[in-house]
């Protein structure tokens, strides 16, 4: 009798668990590396408040919006903005979720953080392989007063596919009409300068990076400031020379007029203001306007309601910039209101 | 009552045979499933490997079409204008390789020698377990190892030594010539070596070690040095062996990933310099298949990959060949 309560009480504890269980609902999403510890950072601070969790598989931009289309994901993320026309196509809606910056690294003696100087030509020259010394006249120039030596410039590029070569490739064929018609933009392109060479993921650049004297590379803002990697000052279309900071990734992302491009899939980079920064972009969430799974989809813009609300501090501790208000309302109002609920 | 018994007996025996034959029957039975489920699990393999061919060639084919045999032989790999040729890549998994045999193959033949014909007893065994230790280090490790530890000691003394040394020699100079930041095709082939010691190490120790004492031992007896009996006598005996163990080294250089894309630069570029950076089809893979998209680019990956595996395939079944012939001749003179 003792023991048929005993299971009795087990399988009510059971069916009671289950129950629970079944209420907290698991988000799934996949796409860019470069959102990833800002996603795990807000799924854990949502997970406390609502007992939902967030399943983010950072498995790359392209990664991502492959996995939305084929439906296995309750979001997708990129860091390259997905054409209207594609959106149209496979019923998705599109909208930035945070603002990130690609800033130059370089590795030269004598040169503290900031303290070397470059605009959007020059460096799309050294890119290009047309610029293969540090005393070229064109950086000296722009370098008055400094002493450069007159060693050989290696490049430092992503070897994997990345939404953050897409960025920045993006503003080197904003800069420079060679460039955009020898290489252009992508995540991966074929790099020409002859002294390249490639690391895997933004550690991998940082590793050539700090290791390589003379050399210089890009690499997302987050990782060049926790790391401590030498960043360079870029001149910006207004032609002042800027440091990378949330400051002037604000500022670019202020005077985006984000109803301009029907998927809100604008580039941030080159944008006018004194303050800003020139190599500034979104990253985006891609979600369906009439989704399979209607309650994840629901929990899955809550999350993201809760975000723009709430993740901001989140964000600017991890270096990232959040939206503006008047951003998040847009999205609101305008894109999340495409999606059946 | 003799009578009585001797039916019963003939009853019995029925009874017994009977017995025996169902007894047979399942024995027969077992047998026969046992056979059958080993002969699936078997075949198993058989499918895996056949279905992994087919589909390389099914997801290469776009490529293949398009580019046909050229494809191994276009120096140019832009994913942007969506052309694709694998010779820079192949090219860089070649001449890695053939680096890392150059260096691995004498070092290997000077282990096996020591641990088999002059070591001390009572060293023999934490050596060659120290050797077995390289052989199960994660490849990764050896990529961290040389990209953090050996590629900055590579560039700062080894490159400067030898553009100064090798570097000046006509002809072969410009192969160690260019820039010296320790990451490239040379470094990535010196890890590959490490990499591939312990495995042809091994090998040739234990195909030195079958060697019958009887032959070594009336050379040593008619006073021969411990260099001749190693070239005249262990060498000849085992030299189909040795090839193999050599093969079965190269098999995993051509196909290591992680190690290579550390430290080769990933250029995808033919340089006749070793110092530049290159690429393999490994490292390739290894750095953009995540964000290949579907298309010619995804094709040519594949492709890359059915390359490979038809290179380490050939490689590996003609040291298979090769190593199975040594164990027939076991024990027979030579």
């Amino acid at each position: 009798m003792k023991k048929n309560n005993f299971i009795a009480t087990f399988i009510a504890t059971l069916l009671f668990s289950t129950f629970l269980y079944a209420k907290e609902i698991t988000i799934t999403g996949a796409g860019a590396t470069f959102v990833a510890p800002l996603i795990s950072k807000w799924s854990e601070e949502y997970k406390k408040i609502s007992g939902n969790s967030i399943n983010y598989a950072s498995i790359g931009s392209s990664g991502g919006v492959k996995q939305i289309r084929e439906k296995t994901v309750d979001f997708g993320a990129t860091d390259a903005p997905v054409k209207n026309a594609d959106l149209e196509k496979d019923g998705m809606v599109q909208f930035p979720e945070i603002i990130g910056a690609v800033v130059p690294v370089f590795n030269l003696q004598g040169f503290k953080p900031g303290e070397l100087r470059i605009d959007g030509p020059t460096l799309a020259s050294i890119f290009l392989g047309d610029i293969t010394k540090w005393s070229d006249k064109r950086i000296v120039d722009l370098n008055a007063g400094k002493k450069l030596p007159d060693s050989e410039i290696t490049v430092v590029t992503r070897s994997d596919g990345s939404g953050t070569t897409n960025v920045f490739t993006d503003y080197l064929s904003k800069v420079s009409p060679a460039w955009k018609e020898k290489v252009g933009t992508a995540n991966a392109v074929n790099w020409p300068a002859k002294s390249t060479i490639g690391g895997k993921g933004n550690e991998g650049v940082a590793a050539n990076v700090t290791r390589v004297k003379g050399s210089i590379g890009y690499v997302e803002f987050a990782y060049a400031k926790l790391n401590n990697i030498p960043h360079i000052n870029m001149k910006n279309l207004d032609g002042k020379f800027v440091a990378p900071s949330l400051e002037s990734f604000k500022a670019a992302a202020a005077g985006a007029d984000w109803a301009s491009v029907p998927g809100m899939g604008i580039s941030l980079n080159n944008q006018k203001g004194e303050k800003t920064w020139p190599i500034t972009s979104a990253s985006f969430i891609l979600m369906y306007k009439n989704p399979v799974d209607k309650t994840k989809s629901n929990e899955t813009l809550k999350f993201f309601e809760w975000a723009f609300k709430n993740g901001g501090k989140a964000a600017e501790n991890l270096e990232y910039v959040p939206l503006p208000a008047n951003v998040t309302d847009y999205i609101a109002k305008n894109v999340w209101s495409k999606i059946q609920k | 009552m003799a009578d009585n018994l001797s039916q019963n007996t003939v009853f019995n025996k029925k009874k017994l045979n009977l017995k025996i034959n169902r007894i047979a029957r399942t024995q027969y039975l077992q047998d026969f499933f046992f056979h059958k489920l080993t002969l699936f699990f078997a075949s198993l393999v058989l499918i895996v490997l056949v279905g992994i061919i087919i589909s390389l060639i099914i997801s290469a084919w776009p490529i293949l079409k398009e580019s046909g045999i050229g494809f191994f032989f276009k120096n140019e790999w832009n994913v942007v204008n969506s052309k694709f040729g694998g010779l820079s890549s192949i090219y860089g998994t070649l001449v890695t390789s053939i680096i890392a045999l150059l260096i691995a193959v004498p070092i290997s033949f000077g282990i096996a020698v020591f641990l088999t014909e002059t070591c001390p007893i009572w060293l023999r065994r934490p050596l060659g377990i120290a050797i077995e230790m390289l052989a199960a280090i994660p490849s990764i490790i050896y990529g961290m190892f040389g990209l953090f530890v050996f590629a900055p000691i590579f560039g700062d003394y080894i490159q400067p030594a030898l553009n100064s040394t090798l570097g000046q020699i006509p002809f072969i100079g410009i192969l160690f010539s260019g820039p010296q930041n320790g990451i490239g095709v040379l470094c990535a082939g010196i890890i590959l070596s490490f990499m591939i010691i312990p495995f042809i190490a091994s090998v040739i120790r234990d195909v030195f070690s079958i060697v019958p004492p009887v032959l070594k031992e009336s050379a040593y007896g008619i006073g021969c040095t411990t260099w001749e009996v190693v070239t005249r006598i262990v060498l000849p005996y085992t030299r189909v062996g040795v090839v193999g163990g050599v093969m079965l080294g190269l098999g995993r250089a051509l196909g290591e990933t992680m190690a290579v894309t550390f430290v080769i630069g990933n250029a995808h570029r033919i340089n006749a310099s070793l110092f530049s950076p290159g690429s393999s089809i490994a490292s390739t893979l290894a750095n953009e298949f995540g964000e290949a998209e579907p298309g010619l680019h995804y094709a040519s990956l594949f492709a890359l990959g059915l390359t490979l595996f038809i290179i380490t395939f050939v490689v590996l079944f003609a040291a298979k060949l090769m190593l199975a012939n040594i164990d027939k001749k076991k024990g027979v003179k030579s």
